[in-house]
């Protein structure tokens, strides 16, 4: 399953499914590394609305996407986990740590944009 | 005695998606509220995880639980695989041998209201999982 990634000026924004298998979210971890090195962005945008599990393996693959977009010099931004996600997520031990994390797309937005003027 | 009884052979990362959709549809059914079967979803996902990484190929068989004043559902990881040699090992947070994050069993136990574990080393793995309907 493709998962959509979508550019908007200095940001990219990654929209994921409820059903994505280890390897799509492989495949969705190179091609977003590949696209910010592509359109030099500066920001990126992981929206989980929709994922109804969040198990050890895509917390660590949503991290690891983080921090080698952070040695690349752009920053990222998880999105929309749902509340009952985040108690699964807290229960099970997952901490998403060093990771940025906002109430949804808009607020994501916002975090970023304030971030490029701190970085400018 | 339990009335359903769904089996999913797990050989690949996309059994794990079928797994979990599945759990997630047994357990709404069975009145579980949506938050709940999230905790389900998500201790079924790390189980049959286990199986793919450690032992290639499994099944997750899920079945209702009929108590005697209250129903839940029993989900039954069994593999072939080569066993945990120290299963009091394997439970503790932040122990791992291949490598991964090494917090599936014990995060599986806090998801979930019972858990049994019986392992033989070259034998293979049968975990047992129950969660009650509060």
């Amino acid at each position: 399953m493709e998962v959509p990634i979508l550019k908007q000026g200095a940001v990219l924004i990654a929209t994921f499914q409820a059903a994505l298998s280890d390897a799509d979210l492989n495949h969705l971890r190179s091609a977003l590394v590949q696209q910010v090195v592509r359109f030099r962005s500066r920001g990126v945008i992981v929206d989980v609305t929709a994922m109804d599990v969040m198990d050890s393996f895509a917390s660590r693959t949503l991290r690891e996407i983080a921090h080698m977009i952070r040695l690349r010099g752009a920053e990222t931004v998880i999105v929309g986990i749902q509340p009952e996600v985040a108690f699964a997520m807290v229960q099970l031990g997952l901490t998403l740590e060093g990771v940025a994390t906002a109430l949804d797309l808009e607020e994501g937005l916002a975090y970023l944009n304030q971030k490029f003027k701190t970085m400018k | 005695m339990s009335r359903v009884e769904i089996r999913v052979t797990i050989s690949s990362d996309q059994d794990i998606v079928v797994a979990r959709q599945k759990g997630r549809s047994l357990a709404l059914e069975l009145g579980f509220s949506s938050g709940d079967a999230t905790l389900i979803a998500t201790a079924i996902s790390e189980l049959a995880r286990n199986i793919v990484s450690y032992a290639g190929s499994g099944h997750i068989a899920l079945q209702d639980l009929q108590g005697s004043t209250r129903v839940g559902i029993t989900v039954t990881a069994s593999d072939n695989g080569p066993g945990i040699p120290s299963v009091s090992q394997a439970l503790r947070d932040g122990f791992s041998t291949s490598g991964s994050l090494g917090l599936g069993l014990p995060g599986v136990r806090r998801l979930m209201d019972e858990f049994e574990i019986d392992s033989k080393p070259g034998q293979g793995t049968k975990v047992v999982v129950k969660k009650w309907r509060p």
